[in-house]
């Protein structure tokens, strides 16, 4: 198999099974329409707790309103309810059409797993805010809540894997083996992760089996590859997918994604202890998790060339298609992510950088250059074909904002990178009698701000999604902006040296 | 992939779905078994030390409060062993101090400043004040006010039920020390203290946090703030003398 036959027309889909059937779309406009939504709420939160920071008055002395509950609100809204609702839509959507075939259960099964997953992040929502929580970040539902979530994904996993069963197709697309590892590995960490007894049938409040340092370890085992097989793994699948489709290039490299795929799979499990460095936990877990993570740089980096490389002799379309330009950007942001937690996870590192907005502003960079980016290049190549229009609204809104979203990234990830390296070396700063030099409160006065920047970033961003929204709005009422096109022009100062 | 036709080729996994999902589930979970099981087998694991206690019923309801305000979203509980930090907040922590927090409370971001060792370092009212209204005892602080959680009647009704799931999750409680659940939690509540509960749970800061004439939340938390990093006595583990020097 080569990777010509990979990428060729039977792969990666026409619009129809066959001559008169097409395939299941309904199901896949609802979680579009739910991803861009929880995606506007999620960085609506995300910017309101940034501004607590900044100025505390905005915890309006609420139970419901204060920083520690809508924080979880946050992480939840724009990993699980933006990033899980993109996700059943793109992986469900390309699933069909690599395979030449319909989801498997029927598009009922689909429909029913869109209610009853956007139910379950409603409710999770709302339990965070009454003050119902494990405890555990990234893994906040009580156990009720698990439960039904298990349910949930239960059926995603039968209507995934049970089509690429019954494929007509005689290989299995690269996309779908990430889809597949994010789908089994989350389910494996959500269980593991999540084995409570609760204090009565009837109540909300559990305590997990684990405890103190064996508890730590099975957060983190679950926290790092929630970042590893949610945010990392399924959005590779978007990725193996959308930008060859938007590039319309082959892959760049069939073998190197044969090697991206099991070795990312099999390093990001371990990378998990450098969440705990100088902790409690015993010395040999801390180097595994570092060892291996600085391991995983190598094959998050094959996926990047991988990525990058696809658009091999279409490098031009970056100027005239501002879609590719976001699918493109997210993988260049992904590769830098993925330099930065590496480096992060070297234990004298992440002496510094532990604790402090450095690790905030790294997961931001990854959050939203890669996973939101992605997810926005994703969403415009979607709505169009969905909605059955023959292109989007207006394309210069698309630029408008890519560089209203970039610059808000920019913002946030370096006011974050000074906050956090300034605050660690507060922290460990002697004056010359040899006593600590700054109070920790002092060390707190200092990042404010930067907290407001970070803010402003974070409104920018958000100003960006609701560009988009309005852009997707109209492309699906089938309204096309009259503007000045993207011309491929040739380029003038290339021409003038030549 | 014609060259490798001679020995195992990846176009097999390709064409099959059980065998590329059993794969892959063996693929991811090695690093998990590797790192987590040994943690439940080796010994040394958590460190042999006197003074840990599971928490009083009035410090579990008090954690729980904790736990749903998401204090560990800004605070840790953990100390590493660097020089700042020891002195900032005291010695390091170890892993028998979190033996019976369910879950762990280490926490990832200082939003504010560590607590693993914040129980005694302030009194009890600068505590009630501070959670009221932190700006008035701190001006730089940034944390949210709980003033609402000050008479707010603590619901300890189900605290029994409580200590007995922490029980069979692993907390060491004793027949005796659930039977009292309800008795030590509002004893904890009596400034002048009581030897029953003084007996059961050492350590254990008794008073009237509040005010309150009920038990409230904020009493809970309070007394789970006092207890923290209270209970090993580091002054029993010194190194010899000749050893200092």
């Amino acid at each position: 198999m080569t990777s010509a036959t990979l990428t060729s027309g039977a792969t990666l889909g026409s619009q129809r099974v066959s001559e008169d059937v097409r395939y299941y779309e309904d199901a896949i406009r609802l979680f579009v329409i739910a991803a861009t939504f929880w995606g506007v709420v999620g960085f609506l939160a995300g910017t309101f707790i940034a501004l607590q920071l900044a100025f505390p008055a905005l915890n309006l002395g609420f139970e419901w309103t204060s920083f520690g509950r809508l924080r979880p609100v946050h992480t939840s809204a724009v990993i699980f309810a933006f990033g899980g609702n993109v996700l059943f839509a793109t992986s469900l959507y390309s699933v069909q059409r690599t395979c030449r075939q319909f989801l498997f259960g029927g598009e009922g099964l689909t429909k029913f797993i869109f209610w009853n997953y956007n139910i379950f992040i409603v409710l999770a929502a709302l339990s965070y805010v009454l003050g119902f929580t494990q405890g555990k970040e990234y893994a906040e539902p009580e156990w009720i809540l698990d439960l039904y979530l298990t349910v949930i994904w239960v059926l995603y996993a039968i209507q995934f894997v049970g089509t690429v069963m019954t494929r007509r197709e005689s290989h299995i697309y690269v996309a779908n083996w990430f889809f597949l590892a994010f789908i089994l590995t989350v389910a494996i960490l959500h269980i593991g992760n999540n084995v409570n007894v609760p204090v009565s049938i009837t109540g909300m409040k559990s305590y997990p089996f684990v405890s103190g340092v064996q508890s730590a370890m099975v957060q983190w085992w679950y926290g790092h590859n929630a970042v590893g097989f949610f945010l990392t793994a399924g959005f590779l699948g978007i990725m193996y997918y959308f930008v060859p489709k938007r590039a319309e290039r082959p892959v760049y490299s069939y073998r190197l994604s044969i090697v991206h795929f099991w070795t990312l799979i099999f390093l990001y499990i371990w990378a998990g202890p450098h969440h705990l460095h100088y902790t409690s936990l015993p010395d040999w877990a801390q180097t595994l998790g570092m060892t291996f993570s600085v391991m995983l740089w190598m094959p998050s980096w094959g996926g990047m060339i991988n990525g990058i490389m696809t658009l091999s002799g279409a490098w031009d379309k970056l100027r005239t298609d501002p879609v590719l330009r976001f699918l493109v950007t997210s993988v260049a942001f992904y590769g830098m992510s993925t330099f930065e937690g590496p480096l992060m996870s070297v234990k004298p590192v992440n002496a510094l950088s532990h604790y402090t907005d450095w690790t905030v502003g790294h997961v931001h960079s990854g959050a939203l250059g890669w996973v939101a980016f992605i997810s926005f290049g994703a969403l415009y190549f979607l709505v169009p074909v969905l909605w059955k229009r023959s292109q989007l609204y207006s394309l210069r809104l698309v630029s408008y904002h890519f560089w209203t979203a970039t610059v808000g990234i920019v913002l946030y990830i370096t006011a974050m990178w000074v906050s956090g390296i300034m605050q660690g070396l507060m922290w460990r700063a002697y004056d010359n009698l040899g006593f600590l030099q700054y109070s920790f409160v002092e060390t707190v006065a200092a990042m404010h701000p930067f907290y407001v920047i970070r803010a402003m970033g974070g409104v920018l961003f958000v100003a960006g999604s609701l560009i988009m929204v309005y852009n997707l709005w109209r492309t699906a009422k089938g309204d096309v902006r009259i503007e000045k096109p993207y011309a491929s022009t040739p380029h003038k100062a290339a021409v003038g040296a030549a | 992939m014609a060259q490798q036709k001679k020995g195992f080729s990846h176009d097999l996994i390709e064409r099959n779905t059980l065998l590329l999902v059993v794969l892959t589930l063996i693929t991811v979970s090695i690093g998990g078994l590797v790192q987590i099981v040994p943690l439940f087998t080796i010994e040394s694991t958590i460190e042999k030390v006197d003074g840990v206690r599971p928490y009083s019923p009035l410090e579990v309801a008090g954690q729980s409060i904790y736990i749903r305000e998401g204090c560990y979203n800004c605070h840790s509980q953990q100390i590493r062993p660097f020089r700042d930090e020891v002195e900032r907040y005291g010695h390091y922590s170890l892993a028998a101090e979190s033996m019976y927090d369910h879950p762990f409370q280490w926490g990832s971001k200082r939003t504010g400043p560590d607590l693993a060792r914040v129980g005694g370092k302030y009194s009890n009212d600068w505590q009630v004040a501070h959670l009221v209204d932190p700006r008035a005892v701190v001006p730089e602080s940034i944390m949210p006010g709980y003033a609402w959680m000050k008479d707010r009647p603590l619901n300890y009704a189900d605290i029994t039920d409580v200590l007995k799931t922490l029980r069979i999750v692993g907390v060491p409680y004793t027949d005796e020390q659930i039977a009292n659940a309800k008795a030590d939690l509002e004893a904890q509540k009596n400034p002048d203290g009581d030897a029953a509960l003084a007996k059961r749970y050492p350590k254990a800061v008794a008073a009237n946090f509040t005010g309150n004439k009920t038990v409230t939340e904020m009493d809970a938390l309070v007394a789970y703030l006092q207890v923290l990093g209270t209970l090993v006595d580091f002054t029993k583990y010194q190194s010899p003398k000749q050893l200092q020097q």
